[in-house]
């Protein structure tokens, strides 16, 4: 079974899907990326879905699941990079990715990102 | 409608197996000369068929083939067949089990209404005790 890598940048985590995913393959992102949120404090995780020619119910409820899983361990996600035709299919399917963002790209992922996840105050009393 | 001959049949029975169909749908589709749409529909799924087949039915096979045939105005059209079949505990009620949302186990029920909207032509045998067999086709434009 291959592994997705989780790339860590600043405080984001970066993931990006250039293989047909077999399921086992995205249960193991699931759980590798909860515990890189926690591991790393991020607060934003991108996934960039470009390399994927397809997105199935699987992996449709995977990244509903990071995304909820995520939020509950303070840290925002972002799917970036649908294929047209795959968001076309998608929707047919009746998939509505429920709970998760998604931006064009990388960058505007990045932008959405930025915006809502100021860096954490460690340790710091917050000034109100 | 005809089988043009040379399919695929292929056992389903592991993760590994479903990512193989796919790749198989794919190549015939892209062989059909379906466009992007199209065999992003097919693909799917048949991504859904192949995944119910491992985990409901238990494992099974599924055939892909390219067929040929005519549009209602008699130009000749290429197209993919995908043919599930596993000999699992069947679908008890075929109707209920192709809603949207309706699922025996944990998931979203939409593999087998979704993939029905996804192709041009799904038809769907099933028996309690005798398994069950799918069987859709799209179509090149
Ligand atoms: N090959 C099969 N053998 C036995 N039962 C099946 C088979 N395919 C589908 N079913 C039954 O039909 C139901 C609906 O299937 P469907 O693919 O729509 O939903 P699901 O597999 O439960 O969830 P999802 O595909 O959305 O993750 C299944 O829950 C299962 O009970
Ligand atoms: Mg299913």
């Amino acid at each position: 079974m291959d592994r997705v890598p989780v790339l860590r940048l600043g405080g984001l985590l970066l993931v990006s899907i250039q293989v047909d995913l077999e399921d086992s393959t995205a249960l193991a992102l699931q759980e590798d990326l909860s515990q890189a949120v926690v591991a790393t404090g991020a607060r934003g995780v991108l996934i960039d879905i470009s390399g994927l020619e397809i997105v199935d119910s699987f992996v449709g409820r995977m990244l509903s699941t990071i995304a909820a899983v995520s939020r509950v361990l303070d840290a925002e996600t972002v799917v970036v990079g649908m294929r047209p035709a795959v968001a076309i299919t998608l929707v047919e399917l009746g998939l509505d990715l429920a709970g998760v963002r998604t931006a064009l790209d990388v960058e505007r992922g990045m932008r959405v990102l930025g915006s809502t996840t100021a860096p954490r105050a460690d340790g710091l009393p917050l000034a109100r | 409608m005809s089988a043009r001959g040379g399919g695929d049949e292929v056992p389903i029975a592991a993760d590994a197996d479903v990512v193989r169909v796919r790749q198989l749908v794919r190549a015939r589709a892209q062989a059909a000369g379906l466009g992007l749409v199209d065999l992003t529909k097919v693909v799917t799924a048949a991504s859904e068929l192949a995944r119910n087949t491992l985990v409901h039915g238990g494992g099974g096979t599924a055939r892909v083939e390219a067929v040929a045939g005519t549009t209602a105005g008699g130009r000749p059209r290429s197209g993919v067949r995908a043919v599930f079949v596993d000999a699992g505990p069947g679908i008890p009620d075929v109707r209920a089990a192709l809603q949207d949302g309706w699922s025996s186990g944990t998931g979203l029920g939409l593999g087998l209404s979704g993939a029905r909207r996804l192709v041009d032509e799904f038809d769907l045998t099933s028996g309690v005790g005798s398994g069950t067999r799918v069987v859709v086709v799209k179509w090149g434009r």
